[in-house]
Formats: C-alpha cells, structure tokens, sequence
C-alpha cells in the first residue's frame, strides 16, 4: 500500500424516539409518581421491592401487590459525579446513589443533589425533590435531596 | 392529590448518541479520488475482481483488497428500479431511476442514479456515462456525479 | 461430551483510536493470521461466530459489515452475539459438542472511538426505570466500588495495587495500551474521576479485534500439537434489578466457577475479566484461587479493554500460554453487563 489513507469522519447523531408500552404493573406505579406517589411490589419472600419488578427475582412468579413507601430513605452506596457528561440531568457535580426508601426492602437507583462531595456518606438520609411537571416518568422525581 | 388524567399506558425515552463516523481506509481512499474526479477502485489479489466502491477486502476471497486501479465513468444497467415515493430525507424527487451500474472495468455493480432520460426507455443493457457536477461542487462524495445518462450514439 | 480445543488465538494491536481503519479492517489481520498460524482455510471451517455490539458504531445490523472481512463464498454458517464475544465463542462450543461442526472461528471486534462509551453503555440496562436517569458504566461501576470499600473487604490502596499491578504486567504485552511503572503512591495521588473510583481504576477505551480457531478432538489433535483444552466452561447471569444484588459479591462468578471446575486442579495462571479494579478483587474472593496464582499476567482489561472482545481475550490469553508452552492448566473468565450482572469462567488444559 502506498500511502495511509486521509482519515475522513464525519458527525452524526442517532436518535431513538419510541414509546414504549408499561405494561399494567410498571404503568400503576408510574402513574403513582405522577400522583407523587411512591410504590413498590411486594415480593414472595415478603420484601418490598422498588421499583416494581414485574416478575420474582426468586421465584419467576409475576407480581402485583402494590404497597405504598415514603418518598424519604436512606442511601445504601453512592458515587460522586465530578464532571456531569451531556446526557446526565444534573449540569452539576451530583451523586448516583442507591436510596432504600421507608418501607422498602430493595433499594433504588437515583440521583442525589447534595452540592458538594463532603454532605454524601453511606447512611445519610435523602427526600424526593418532585419534578413540578410530573408526567408519569422515573424522572418525576427529579433527584433526592439531604434531609 | 388526584389526577383525571388516563393512567399511565407507555413511556417516551428518546435515546440521542452523538457519534464520529470514520470512513475506513479503503472507502477513504475511494472518496478522496473522488474529491479529483477520478473513480478508484481496488483489485482482489486473489480472482482479480475490482470492486467499486472497495470494501477493503474480497468476499470471495476473504482477503484485503489494496491494489488501486482508476476505471471508466462508463458503465452499463445491471437493474434498475423507477422509484415513484418519495423517501424520507432524500432530495431527489420521485419518480426516478435507481440502477445497479456495472462500471466498465469493474466486477460489481454500484448503485447510482440514472437521468436525461424517459423512465419508459430504460432498459437492463442499457450503455450510461456519468455526468459530473461542476467541479467546484465537488467533494468527499459519490454524489460529485449527478446521475448517470445513455451513452449518445450508443 | 465431544472433547474441544483451542488451536489458534491472535490478538490484534489495542488501541486508543484506530484510526482509519473501520471494523472490518481490524478484523482481516486477525483473522487472516489465525487462519495461516492454524494452517486452516475457509473451506475448513464448518462454523463462524462473532461477538460485538452494534450501538459502539451507531449503525443497526453494523456486525454484518463486518463479515465483509471474511470470505463467504459459497455462502457459511455463521452466527453472531450482541455480547462479549467469549459468549460467541460458548456458542461455538455448543456447535462442536452436538456434532454440528469440527472447526469453528471465533472472533470479535469493538471500535468504540466513534462514540462516548459511558453513555451507550447506559442502553444495556432497564429503560423504564434506569435509562431515564443516564446512568453511565463508570458510575454504575463506582456503586459497586463503594460498596465494597464499604463493607471492609476492600482499601483504595487495595485498588491501587491491582492497578499498579496491572501496569507492570502490561509491561511484557506488546499489544497493550496502558503499561508503566507507577507506584501505588503515586497513583492514590490521583485525583478522583466518579469517586470513590480514579481514571486508572476505570479499563481504557480501546479499538481492537481478536479471532481464535476452536475444533472438536481429532481435528484439534491434527492442527495443533499442543491444543488447550477446555475443560470445563459455565455462564450465569443475576437479576437486572440492581437493589436486589449485593453487589460486594458475585454469586453468578463463583458458581460458574464450581460448575466449570476450577477448583479439581493446580491452576498456573488466571485472566479475570475486571474493567474496574476493585472488580478484580471482588472476582478473585468468588473463584477461590490461592494468593500466590498469578492474577492478569497479560496486564488485563485495565491494560487494553476492547468492548465485546476484552472478555474473549482473557480466555485466547490463557490458550496461547499453553499453546506455547509456558502453563499447563490455566482460568479464564469474561464478563458483560454493568457490575459484573453476566460472567462465565473456563477452565483450558494442556
């Protein structure tokens, strides 16, 4: 071969835009969070799962039994996001954390708006910030806040 | 609080990645003989087949294709469709012909567009010849050719 | 169970950008040198499979492009998974055990550059109740990492020292990215990157293609004089919902692990597939291996971590150990998924 080629690139975006169907489970707690209100399902072993999982992590049975929890918790883990990427909902430093909501037994994965690395520690506990356009979306809640 | 709204029934979770699409070595090298007005292809070392545009390798052969051999702007229709919708972000407007075109010289045909003539004379066998866009139109693109017209006197 | 081996492994060069070269030029090389190491030609080959995953190019069906590097006339039987591509190379396996094939090629292929990893990676997990949020791979492996600093089973300087380690390995890997000599000082240094984890802690971006020939028991005998058997090879995946899983631990590792045997011999060297360094750590409690086996010889994922290859690498490096002479009985394992959720474990023998 005789010389390297140019190297020719050129940007594009790929864009996704389905809907995609609930189903009757994730749909009832979604339209909870639209209400500001939290569910999780109750599993066969008795814990109470949020989000809803739609089958048994154990068994494979589906689930349907709703149980309201608290829109405060505690944080299990957390990391600390210093430079938010484009698609994050953040524009600022924030945490990723588990949040065991009260009256659940699995925690669940969300943002945590704590403004600086030092207020986040394992054990702390967080409040929902509602979205004030709740439109039946995980993101109706907007992040967790320290309490 | 309670909503009238309908209950919840599907979600909208529009994905947007942002992407840097890189041409290959073999297609680079094709497109920047373009930009000169020149069509480029490349030979199979092993049957000899040119390809246009190359691949970078012989799928007869499964081996990588580097020779660069210039070919004719000539060619003849292999097929062709006349396409009556119009597509989704194509400029070209319906009804017009898309032909399978085997470039003289050239072991596989290339699609491309065929022009300058009546939708109802096309036939497969048919002799075209490219023709170019003004130069200063041209670029990194198949699209420096306009379209493909019968060869007059052919 | 029909026996099978591992005859021929190549590893193409690991790098940051690949440049000009799309998927299927990283391909050819690889698989054109298997091809001639092995002494095997298309025609012999009864089955193909690759591993790979569409979104790094942003192109649907973009794996069909890369068989452009392959000869397929007349046409082959081919099949591909959207996974690590050691999951190809199992579906292989399945091909030979059932009587299907005798000689199978194995490859895969990641070219990660054109995108941004951390956020195509997020597409791998739930979309009604985790993509909404963008949580990107690095995140979701930082979870995971304080998890377990958490819990006490691990230090940062523990993660630095798998780093460190990693570096100095990488050292005698003429194909891999990141190699050096740096001091675990040096590195806990570092600033943090999505704390508690440092850009060291977290595998590079790699471009890069592997291709391996694996054939049943006779044909392996005539085009190897010293194949790697697999002796025992087992994958288990967790549940998606992340709460559910302690995620200090990885039960699917370890009984993939027990199922594929690991621990009814000597075991001279293990590759484990660990993107992040505390997964390193995590993986090594649930094989069970003594302290002193040596651990990611070839650097590991921390070295060079082409996606949907990485995990297929640490098995063709533990083949090519033996192929050459230097171990007898070697471990392999893969991973896929945020947070170690897949894992299969092989186990290669003289």
């Amino acid at each position: 071969m005789a010389t390297q080629p140019e190297i020719l690139t050129k940007s594009f975006e790929l864009g996704y835009t389905y809907t995609r169907s609930t189903g009757p489970l994730i749909g009832r707690f979604l339209t909870g969070l639209r209400e500001r209100r939290i569910h999780g399902v109750r599993a066969s072993d008795g814990r109470v799962i949020v989000p809803p999982a739609e089958y048994d992590p154990q068994t494979a049975a589906a689930l349907d039994e709703l149980v309201p929890v608290a829109d405060t918790g505690t944080v299990t883990t957390w990391c600390w996001v210093c430079e938010p990427l484009a698609h994050h909902l953040l524009p600022h430093p924030f945490a990723f954390a588990l949040v065991r909501l009260d009256g659940a037994d699995v925690p669940l994965l969300h943002l945590v708006d704590a403004g600086d690395e030092t207020a986040m520690r394992t054990g702390m506990r967080v409040r929902a910030r509602w979205s004030d356009d709740p439109r039946g979306s995980i993101t109706d809640i907007a992040c967790f806040e320290p309490v | 609080m309670s909503d009238a709204r309908e209950p919840v029934t599907g979600i909208e979770v529009p994905i947007n990645l942002k992407y840097e699409f890189t041409a290959g070595a073999a297609l680079a090298r094709f497109l920047s003989s373009i930009r000169e007005g020149r069509i480029v292809g490349q030979r199979c070392p092993g049957c000899s087949s040119v390809y246009v545009p190359p691949r970078g390798s012989c799928s007869r052969c499964g081996i990588a294709t580097e020779e660069e051999v210039e070919v004719s702007d000539r060619g003849v229709i292999e097929s062709f469709t006349i396409v009556h919708i119009p597509l989704p972000g194509n400029p070209v407007k319906p009804p017009f012909i898309a032909a399978n075109i085997l470039l003289d010289g050239t072991d596989m045909a290339c699609l491309h567009l065929v022009s300058e003539v009546p939708t109802e004379r096309v036939v497969v066998g048919m002799r075209v010849q490219a023709v170019w866009k003004p130069r200063e139109e041209w670029g990194y693109t198949f699209e420096n050719i306009a379209w493909f017209k019968p060869v007059e006197g052919a | 169970m029909r026996e099978a081996a591992i005859v021929g492994y190549v590893q193409g060069p690991q790098r940051r950008y690949a440049g000009a070269a799309n998927e299927s030029e990283l391909i050819m090389p690889v698989v054109g040198e298997v091809m001639r190491q092995t002494g095997v030609t298309m025609q012999d080959i009864d089955f193909t499979c690759s591993g790979s995953c569409d979104y790094l190019q942003g192109a649907a069906f973009a794996f069909v492009e890369g068989l452009s590097a392959l000869a397929t006339v007349p046409p082959i039987k081919e099949s591909h998974v959207e996974m690590d591509a050691a999951w190809a190379l199992y579906e292989a396996l399945l091909k030979i055990w059932t009587g299907d094939a005798d000689v199978c090629l194995v490859y895969g292929f990641g070219k990660s550059s054109p995108g941004e990893l951390r956020s195509v990676l997020t597409l791998q997990l739930d979309p009604y109740y985790h993509v909404p949020l963008w949580p990107d791979s690095v995140s979701m492996a930082a979870l995971q990492a304080r998890a377990l600093l958490d819990s006490g089973a691990a230090s940062e300087r523990d993660l630095a020292e798998v780093v460190a380690r990693s570096r100095v390995n990488a050292l005698a890997n003429p194909n891999a990215q990141l190699k050096g000599r740096p001091t675990v000082e040096q590195l806990l240094a570092e600033p943090a990157f999505v704390s508690p984890l440092r850009r060291h802690d977290c595998a590079p971006i790699t471009d890069g293609a592997s291709a391996m020939i694996v054939a049943s028991g006779d044909a392996a005998r005539r085009l190897c004089a010293r194949p790697a058997w697999i002796r025992g090879i087992d994958h288990r995946m967790e549940t998606g919902i992340l709460g559910a899983r302690d995620l200090t631990r990885s039960p699917s590792a370890r009984l993939a692990a027990e199922r594929a045997g690991v621990a009814r011999g000597r075991v001279d060297l293990v590759e484990l597939h660990a993107p992040f360094s505390h997964q390193e750590i995590i993986l090594r409690r649930e094989l069970g291996l003594a302290n002193e086996v040596p651990v990611n010889l070839s650097g590991g994922a921390l070295a060079a971590n082409a996606m949907m290859v990485a995990g297929f690498d640490r098995i063709g490096y533990v083949a090519g150990c033996i192929l050459e002479g230097k171990a007898d009985r070697g471990v392999a394992h893969a991973t896929s998924g945020h947070c170690l959720q897949q894992n299969l474990v092989a186990v290669l023998e003289a």
